[in-house]
């Protein structure tokens, strides 16, 4: 699938939901279920530090895609790093590149993207275009 | 006295808003307090009438803001007991009025010299005294805490000695709401001769400081966090410091003289004000004054002494939950966790159900060191918050735990 199509996939998803508690609920599941980071990479060199909660980072090229693992200390940032990662994740560094990320306001966690949350979110994802930026440099 | 705080309320008008279609309760009294209608009619009176710069002007308007900008330098001085008025320089805020003794300090140490903090600053108010060190050559003490939240004053007798030559210490601790002894502070760091530096921006809101009183050499505080504007705040020194300090920075207002060859400072409290000054900010401070004046401080320190007490119990009967800074001593400042939750998670339900608190470290990193935790939930009252809003907190944390775990 395209980043578009999990995009739109996930928005159809979340209008399922009637209230934020559904929302919130599901996030909190999805921060709960999934192992995200190999326990190797969850170290300070991987580490994107928000004022509030921390969030590790790995990626690796694996043919033409990224593939990237993730994680957080607090679960409903985690939860939003599972969604990002199903997006981004097993795409080709050019499509990561080019993507935006409106469909989160969409799906209604907007403010957990606002720098002023300082959860490191918005690093995280500089991070997962820095590393399709230099994945795309290799492939070059 | 009881407060009617139904009535006080009433002055509040952002505490009518919704947030994410709740009411809202607003419990980060300790980042801002909010602001009555009082002192935004004295905002909304100054740009509407008699908005000018001041202390040159010859017009009217100018006389105008000139007297009220010095009547409310007055009315901060009565408040805090300053034996002069040109002890009490306005600054931009407590950082501001930190940075500004700190930086005076730099001319007065040399190597050897010794400066003592508490481990329960803010972080940001650390690095002042790190870069004076820097500067000077001098060495940075702390003063340790203990596991309720309080200063180990058997360590501070160790620290202090005749190297010492500055003290620094928050009247009350932002992160946890320990009321510092400072008095006891004060008194030894006089006996060998050094300067007191204390805090009072979280200390202000609750506490009535009299300078005098408390013989303190340099008290900062900021409005913000006293129901007026953000951007303002005071220094009071004792006249003979702020005689000794040089300038901090130069401009117009601060001068007596100017030729190419040599400046003549002005005189106190000029020579700390350089630039035109938040003319609004100094005068809408003077009416936050006599806001909470006219409520009373010991009627404000009972209250809230009360929610404190009726906040601790409700919360510390919700299972898992441990609260941090357990001093006798405190104000209404509440910091918490649930045990296995992140804080980052339970604020962000809070805020879902219309409740402002605060999360994370609250620039306090070295005292969330110390408790080995990322950081906490801190909810922090001010005598127009009620009981009932209290309850709401509680809820709110309880749901918060129920879907989280």
């Amino acid at each position: 699938m395209t980043i578009q199509e999990i995009q739109n996939e996930i928005i159809d998803e979340f209008s399922m939901f009637d209230d934020w508690e559904e929302r919130y609920q599901y996030m909190i599941d999805l921060g709960k279920t999934l192992p995200l980071i190999d326990a190797q990479y969850k170290t300070d060199d991987f580490i994107i530090k928000g004022c509030q909660s921390k969030v590790w980072v790995h990626a690796n090229l694996e043919a033409d895609k990224v593939v990237f693992t993730a994680d957080s200390d607090a679960i409903i940032t985690k939860g939003i790093i599972a969604i990002l990662i199903r997006v981004f994740s097993n795409q080709h560094p050019k499509d990561i590149i080019e993507a935006n990320t409106d469909f989160i306001d969409e799906i209604g966690l907007k403010e957990h993207l606002s720098p002023t949350r300082a959860n490191g979110l918005v690093s995280m994802i500089k991070q997962l275009k820095m590393y399709a930026v230099a994945y795309q440099t290799q492939l070059n | 006295m009881s407060l009617n705080v139904a009535n006080i309320r009433k002055d509040f008008p952002i505490l009518s808003r919704k947030v994410n279609g709740k009411p809202l309760v607003y419990f980060d009294n300790a980042a801002t307090s909010q602001t009555p209608q009082q002192v935004i009619d004295c905002i909304v009176d100054y740009y509407s009438g008699y908005n000018a710069n001041i202390h040159r002007g010859v017009h009217t308007l100018s006389q105008e803001a000139t007297d009220k900008y010095e009547e409310a330098r007055l009315k901060i001085q009565a408040h805090f007991n300053a034996k002069k008025s040109h002890e009490i320089i306005f600054t931009s805020g407590t950082t501001h009025g930190i940075n500004l003794v700190a930086n005076g300090f730099s001319s007065l140490l040399k190597k050897g010299d010794e400066i003592i903090v508490s481990a329960l600053e803010h972080h940001s108010n650390i690095v002042p005294w790190q870069m004076l060190c820097e500067r000077t050559g001098a060495t940075l003490k702390v003063i340790p805490m203990n596991q309720d939240g309080e200063l180990v004053m058997s360590e501070f007798d160790k620290l202090l000695s005749q190297n010492t030559k500055l003290v620094f210490v928050n009247h009350i601790s932002n992160a946890l709401g320990t009321i510092n002894p400072i008095e006891a502070i004060i008194e030894k760091a006089h006996q060998v001769d050094a300067a007191v530096l204390i805090d009072g921006a979280q200390a202000c809101p609750h506490i009535k400081p009299d300078v005098q009183a408390l013989d303190v050499d340099f008290y900062v505080a900021s409005a913000h966090k006293m129901c007026g504007p953000t951007g303002v705040g005071i220094l009071y020194g004792k006249e003979k410091w702020l005689n000794l300090l040089p300038p901090y920075q130069g401009g117009g207002e601060m001068i007596a003289e100017v030729t190419f060859e040599k400046t003549t400072y002005a005189d106190l409290p000029h020579k700390f004000e350089a630039g035109t000054p938040n003319i609004c900010g100094g005068i809408a401070f003077g009416a936050a004054i006599d806001y909470m004046n006219a409520i009373g401080f010991d009627a404000i320190a009972n209250y809230e002494h009360e929610l404190l007490e009726y906040a601790t119990e409700k919360l510390l009967a919700i299972d898992g939950l441990k609260i941090y800074g357990t001093s006798k001593h405190k104000t209404s400042v509440v910091s918490f966790n649930l045990e296995g939750i992140h804080p980052y998670d339970v604020g962000t339900i809070l805020d879902k159900l219309g409740i402002a608190v605060r999360t994370g470290h609250h620039c306090a990193q070295p005292i969330m060191d110390f408790y080995k935790i990322p950081g906490t939930v801190r909810a922090s009252f001010a005598f127009y918050n009620t009981k009932e809003e209290i309850d709401a907190l509680v809820e709110g944390v309880k749901k918060a735990q129920m879907m989280l775990s």
